[in-house]
This record gives structure tokens, sequence and C-alpha cells, in this order.
């Protein structure tokens, strides 16, 4: 393959440098109708889980069908959503915060021909490539982070356990029979990347074994003070190590008793690995949101301590999901967001309701906000 | 025919949801066959590569990627994300695979010839895998060799307009909800005071100055579709003062089941049949403060008690619309967990106005006096939720000059340690101890 060049002239890099230009402005690519109606709606309306019609004060309509995807997405599969938004959508689109893809149109009569094209594409494997859903009170596609397709912190990978969780709650993504929306988050380490923690649902990455320390090498490839202060909990202190043959080299010292297993220090230090087959796996969190809907927004609370990487397809994982969200379908008011049912119920009913056990991982430990949780009360439910 | 095995990853395709490794499989496919004739810059098989990589990360139980090395486009601190394999023999493809985060249009609408630009010049000069889009919000370019890093900048600058996004202690690509783009609760419009501050901060964006991540997001209302509140060090939410608009013929249309007004907006149209919709039972005794009643036909508001959180807006969307005196609220230092535990944004600004005409400046003063104090008193790697938490809310609002008010706290302290400062003490602090002796004897 012959280089080609851009036009870029690595030896005058400022030659003609353009920068901070940001992002493209968002109006070149609205669609017309959305031109013309900016700030001027009057409504909208869910006709059927995934499809949406949003009316004009001027009359307007703009019919949305919404499909998911996997966020992790190839240009084969981006030119292939062009080809169907230049056949159906005058050549526009739009992507939501929760990675799913919306097409729109302008007439009623547009959105039947739309859905059949959607519906009737698959790829090889069989999987749908534009699944309709992801509306009102159901599941929705799931917000996640790289996992083992691309960082170097990862506990367990993101799209595999995303896709494991969306082929369990498939019906649910397709439905509307919920008590009211309910998002599933996932982040594969606990820097979260994804920030799970305000999800109805969230799982999350967690390694459980501290750091090995390189000590031959991380002289050479570290700068020593970096990885110290890279520790949230000052487990990290320099140390001077004797291998093996003898020789004297720098190093560090890790108290693996105050280790978060964060992995903050394998970012500044490739030394410190921490990646273990036995030691890494899942979290679950459950009960978190961001709406101001009713009650505050709040925090997902752990409620699977944890639970082993089962590649491909994570059966544990999936099961405990599937438990939470049969659960709650069945025991929550409409409205209700699993977060508030648990609270009306108490904590206590909802282990017992979605039949995960209580360990002492789940009563909080973590500085000074732990006793916040503890309870302060003799009312309580046996 | 694969040029690695995948059979961990081939048990990925089954299921209805879109598998990314049948995704991944085509595009492979699709390198190889190369029928659009395109003289690829890093290696043809690279997403061969990918797949071999990952299925042995899923035989492992562990990643095989490496940690990041310092790569990026020169003057830039940002935007570019080193990525090696750390096993370059078997899989040659991957060894170098670096993203690159490219800014996205605020909203997220995009036309086909402009994300066709994008996926010409990707399947050129990378492995084609991308993110739609990633957890901040970027378009991720998922996986390029150090040499076009350069040129890839140079065709996104020069060609299509367009900029990075943002990485390490930047300030990061800020993200908004649709807003008024579509959306009738839209109390201001998202994107344009997003894309406004996009472009008035891209220094901050593209040179790192500050002492760790910083995150805008923006909600145009309570429900806060981007997460603003639980993601972003500065939460910018629309909201309103004054009166919620009620049309009551369609109020009446609700009570009376009409099939052109379903509750919520319709969210609730599938398997299940939850009765006919009842205004007592689903908005008036679920409203958190109250302050609804029918009196009569008539649906009634105490808007003074109302605290916006949008539950009756939501459900009868058509009878129910935000007031017309209409702004954001401004929350800071929400984050997650990591490491003094998960952070909500806390309010600091109640109301504030949203006016273009001004350049937004009541936005922009509170922002700089933010930074000014972090970048001034934070330390390496400290969240400003986390410089909120050691040095306290007050300290929060001296900088900003913003005035305590009730609606700063859930509720008032419960402890009476107040660190009172001398000039609020009359007299202040130095006093005469001899004097004092004179009445109270050792």
């Amino acid at each position: 393959m012959a280089f080609i060049s851009s036009g870029y002239n690595p030896d005058k890099p400022m030659e003609n440098r353009i920068t901070d230009i940001g992002p493209r402005k968002y109006d070149e690519f609205y669609p017309e109708v959305i031109k013309k109606n900016k700030g001027k709606w009057s409504h909208h309306e869910i006709l059927e889980p995934g499809v949406l019609v949003h009316v004009a004060e001027s009359g307007d309509e703009i019919y949305t069908v919404r499909v998911g995807g996997a966020r992790l997405m190839s240009t084969t599969h981006i030119n292939e959503i062009c080809e169907i938004a230049d056949k159906h959508c005058d050549g526009h689109l739009r992507f939501t915060t929760r990675n799913n893809i919306e097409f729109m149109v302008d007439s009623k009569d547009k959105v039947e021909p739309l859905k059949n094209d959607l519906k009737s594409r698959k790829f090889a494997g069989g999987s749908f490539k534009f699944p309709i859903g992801g509306t009102g009170a159901g599941v929705t596609n799931i917000v996640h982070t790289q996992g083992w397709i691309h960082c170097h912190t990862p506990a367990t990978d993101a799209s595999g356990t995303v896709k494991a969780t969306m082929d369990e709650l498939f019906a649910d993504f397709q439905d509307q029979r919920l008590p009211a929306q309910l998002r599933v988050s996932m982040a594969c380490c606990l820097n979260m990347c994804g920030a799970v923690h305000c999800s109805d649902i969230a799982i999350l990455g967690y390694h459980r074994k501290p750091p090995m320390i390189d000590h031959e090498y991380l002289d050479k490839l570290c700068e020593i003070p970096l990885a110290v202060s890279a520790c949230p909990t000052a487990a990290i202190k320099p140390a001077k190590v004797t291998l093996e043959d003898g020789t004297e080299v720098k190093s560090v010292d890790v108290k693996n008793e105050r280790c978060m297993f964060c992995g903050n220090c394998y970012t500044m230090c490739p030394s410190l690995p921490l990646a273990d087959t036995e030691g890494d796996g899942i979290v679950l969190m459950a009960g978190g949101k961001v709406s101001n809907r009713i009650s505050d927004p709040k925090f997902s609370k752990v409620v699977v301590a944890f639970l082993p990487n089962e590649m491909p397809r994570w059966p544990s994982m999936t099961d405990a999901i599937h438990k939470m969200v049969n659960a709650y379908s069945n025991g929550a008011n409409k409205y209700e967001r699993l977060g508030d049912w648990a609270d009306r119920i108490g904590w206590e009913k909802f282990f017992e309701v979605c039949e995960l056990d209580f360990t002492h991982h789940l009563i909080d430990d973590f500085r000074q906000q732990a006793y916040m949780s503890w309870r302060q009360s003799t009312q309580f439910k046996f | 025919m694969a040029k690695h095995e995948t059979p961990f990853l081939d048990q990925l395709e089954s299921g209805p949801w879109p598998s990314f490794v049948s995704d991944l499989k085509q595009q492979a496919e699709v390198r190889a066959k190369n029928e659009a004739g395109v003289e690829f810059q890093i290696p043809v098989d690279c997403v061969e590569d990918l797949l071999g990589v990952v299925e042995l990360s899923y035989k492992h139980g562990r990643t095989h990627w490496k940690h990041g090395g310092i790569v990026g486009v020169f003057g830039y601190g940002g935007g570019v994300i080193g990525r090696y394999c750390d096993q370059p023999k078997l899989f040659p493809g991957v060894e170098h695979f670096h993203t690159m985060r490219v800014a996205q249009p605020c909203g997220k609408y995009y036309t086909t010839d402009y994300l066709r630009s994008l996926t010409k010049l990707w399947d050129l000069r990378g492995s084609g895998i991308t993110n739609m889009h990633g957890a901040t919000g970027d378009i991720i370019f998922l996986g390029t060799t150090t040499p076009q890093l350069e040129e890839v900048f140079y065709e996104l600058t020069h060609n299509l307009n367009q900029d990075l996004g943002g990485s390490g202690s930047n300030l990061r690509t800020p993200a908004d909800c649709l807003g008024s783009s579509r959306c009738e609760y839209a109390c201001y419009d998202s994107n344009a005071l997003c894309h406004f501050l996009t472009n008035e901060y891209q220094d901050e964006l593209h040179r790192p100055a500050f002492p760790y991540k910083f995150k805008f997001k923006f909600d145009a209302c309570p429900n806060g579709c981007v997460a603003s509140i639980a993601r972003s060090d500065m939460s910018f939410i629309g909201t309103w003062k004054d009166d919620i608009k009620i049309d009551q013929d369609a109020v009446a249309k609700y009570i009376a089941n009409d099939e052109a007004y379903p509750a919520n907006a319709g969210a609730f149209r599938g398997s299940r049949d939850w009765g006919p919709f009842d205004i007592n039972k689903e908005v008036i005794n679920l409203c958190p403060t109250k302050c609804m009643w029918m009196e009569g036909d008539e649906l009634k508001i105490d808007n003074s008690n109302c605290t916006r959180c949008m539950h009756c807006i939501n459900t009868m969307p058509r009878a129910l619309k935000i007031g017309d005196e209409r702004g954001l609220s401004i929350l800071v230092g929400a984050k997650a967990p990591i490491l003094d535990g998960a952070q909500m944004g806390s309010l600091l600004v109640p109301f504030v106005e949203v006016n273009p005409d001004d350049d937004y400046a009541a936005i922009t003063e509170i922002i700089e006096s933010i930074w000014d104090w972090w970048m001034e008193e934070g330390k390496n790697r400290e969240r400003l939720g986390e410089l909120i938490m050691r040095q306290g809310f007050q300290k929060l609002l001296e900088v900003t000059g913003i005035e305590a008010q009730p609606q700063h706290v859930a509720y008032p302290r419960t402890n009476p340690y107040i660190f009172w400062k001398e000039d609020e003490v009359e007299g202040g602090w130095e006093r005469d101890v001899v004097e004092y002796r004179k009445h109270h004897l050792r």
C-alpha cells in the first residue's frame, strides 16, 4: 500500500494548519421539517413501540422510527444506514444519546415502507440489523464502554455483555409493558467511562486482585512518582527491591489491603498489570435514575457483589438481570421507576422478590457516606 | 475464510439484538474483497486481527490492549488516545490501533453526505470501525496507526470542516439532548448553547490546562435525557419560572380516555393493559408536592408549590405545557464514583436566562469563575465535585459571587460547627487579654 498524503507536510506542521474549528454546526444537518418547526413543537405521541410522531404548532408532522444498534459500528454498517436514509428520509437521520438510530419521515404514508425495510435487514449471523423499539415504558439501548475491544483496564467485555443482555431483554425493547422506562448501562471497570452509577440496572466490570509488580522493568518503563500519585487510596509507595540475580532496582510496594482495584496505576505504569481470569468479573447495581420526574435523581445500589466472567454469554449475569426486571414488572406501580419501587417495598423485600442473595459485601464500608446507608430505625420488614 | 478461528465470538452472532461480531465480520470481508478499490493506509486485515484479539480475550478473560502511550496531533493535547496490542506478533494488523475522537454535531443529526465523507476517510486511513457514539458523545474512530493521525486531522479540518474532540485533562466534548429541535418540553435551545460553548472554549478543549477532565452536558428539561445531573461537572438543565399552561379541553379528553390523548403520550402502548386512564391515580396523587387538584371539570395547579418534576406534563403532554418564562438551572460537581464515591450535581444557580444575543454572558461568567478557582486550587486529578467537597459549598458561592439561598440545600446543616470568619463577628478576633483579666481573675 502506497502512502497517500492528505497534503500535510510533516516538515512544516504549522503550514496551512487549521485548528479549533469545533464540530459541524447542528443546523446544517436538520431535516427540513425540523428546520422549519424548531422551537414550535406542540406535542408528540408514541404510536407503537419505536414509532413516534411529533406535531408542530404549524400542523407539520415528523414521524420517527427508532432502531437499536451496537454502538460499535463498521463503516459498512454506517453506509447501509445512509442508504436507508437516502431511500426513505431525504438523506437525514440522527442518533440518540443511548446509541439508537432515528430515521425520520415527514408523512405517515412513508412510515410503513420504512419499517418494512428496516425489519427485513439481518446480519449473516441471523440478528436484526435495525430492530425497531426503544421507546416509552420499556427497555431502551444500553449505553456502554469499550471493554476488550479497545481498552487497557477493563475487567470484562462491554460489547459481549451488552449483546447477551439485550438478547435477554429483547422483548422489552420492542414492547412497552413495564411500569416505567428501564435504563440499563454498562461500564467495564470502576472508572466508569460510561458513568453507570445512576441507572435502573448497571452492569459493571470489576477487578478483585491488586496489581502484579513487574520489578525488573518498572523503573525503565514508568515514572515512579506518577504511579505513586495515581493511586486514589495511597496504597503505592516507592521501594528498593533486590532481584533474584542480586541487582537492586527502584520499584514500588503495593499495600494490597488498601487497593480498590481501579487500575489507575496501570494507566500510569504498564509494569503494574491487574487483569486476572478468576479475579475479574461483574458487579450488578440497581435502582438509580437521572430524571427529576416524581422523585429526585438517585444513585444505583450494588445488588450483586460479584459474578464471574462467563464468556461468551454471561448466563449468571443475564439470569440475575432477568429476575430483577420480572420482579419489577410484576411489583411496581404504573409510572414507578425500579429504584422508587425498591424504596417503597424496602430493599429487604427487593432481595426476596428478585431472588438475590444479600451478602456482607453489600453493606457500605467506603468512607463517611457509608453510615448514611445503614438502617437508623426500628422500621423494617421481616 | 476467516484469518482467525473465533468459536467464542461466533456464539454472539445468534439472538435478535444486532451482533457486533457479525458487523465486524462483514467489515473484514468488505476490506478483503475491496470492491471499492480503496488504497488502505493501514493493514487491510486489521479487522480480522481485531476479531482475533477479542477472541483471545474471550478465551483468557483478560484484555490484550496495552495502556495508552503518548500520541496525538501537533499542538493538541487531546482527541487521540494511543492504543497498542500486547500480542503484536499474533495480530500485527492491530499492533498500533489508536483512537481518534471526532467532535459530534449537537443533537447528533446527520446528513448521509456528511456521514459518507467520514466513512470514506476512515476506510482509507483507519480500520473502518467506529463507535456511534462514545460515552461522552464524540464520534469515535477506532483504530489507526501513528503516521495516519496527522493525515486524518488534516483531512478533517481541511476537507470536512471538522475538528477533534477532547480527552485528557481538558474540557471534554460537550454533549446535549436534541432540545427544541424536536421536543416540546425544551426550555431552551440546547443545540445552540452546546455548540456556542464548544466553540467558545476550543482552547480548553484541545490543550490540557485543567487539573483533570471537565464535562458540560445540556438537558433542555428536567427529564434529563443526557443524564447531565449525574455525568457532568457542570450540568445545564432547562426550567421555567411561571405557570404550567393548561388546556382544559385537552384535560377533559384525557379524562374521557380519548384515543388521540393517550396517557404519557403513548409510552404504555404495549402488551399490558393498565386499564383506563385515571387522572387522580396517575397524575394528581403522584404529584410530589401535591399541588394539583380538580375543581369540577377543571384541573388546578398551585404553581408556587410546583417543583417542575415534569410528571404531569409527561403524562398529559397535550393538556399541559411548560411555562413561558424559561431558562436553565446550573448544577455542579457530578461525577462517577471514583474516587470519593459518586456525586450528583448540586444546585448552584437556580435560574439563569439563556440569552444568545449577549453570547450567553450570564452563563460564561459563572463557568469562568469556577474554572479560575478550580485551576488555582484543584489538585492533580481532582474533579470539581471533589474540590467542592474539600473546600466547601460556601467557598463555591464565594468564588462565583452567588448569594446563599435555601434552594441550595435539601435541608440545612445538622451540626452547628460553623466556621465563622473574623469579619463576620463583631469586633474581630484580636482581643486584649489584660483587659479581660481585669474582670476574670486567673
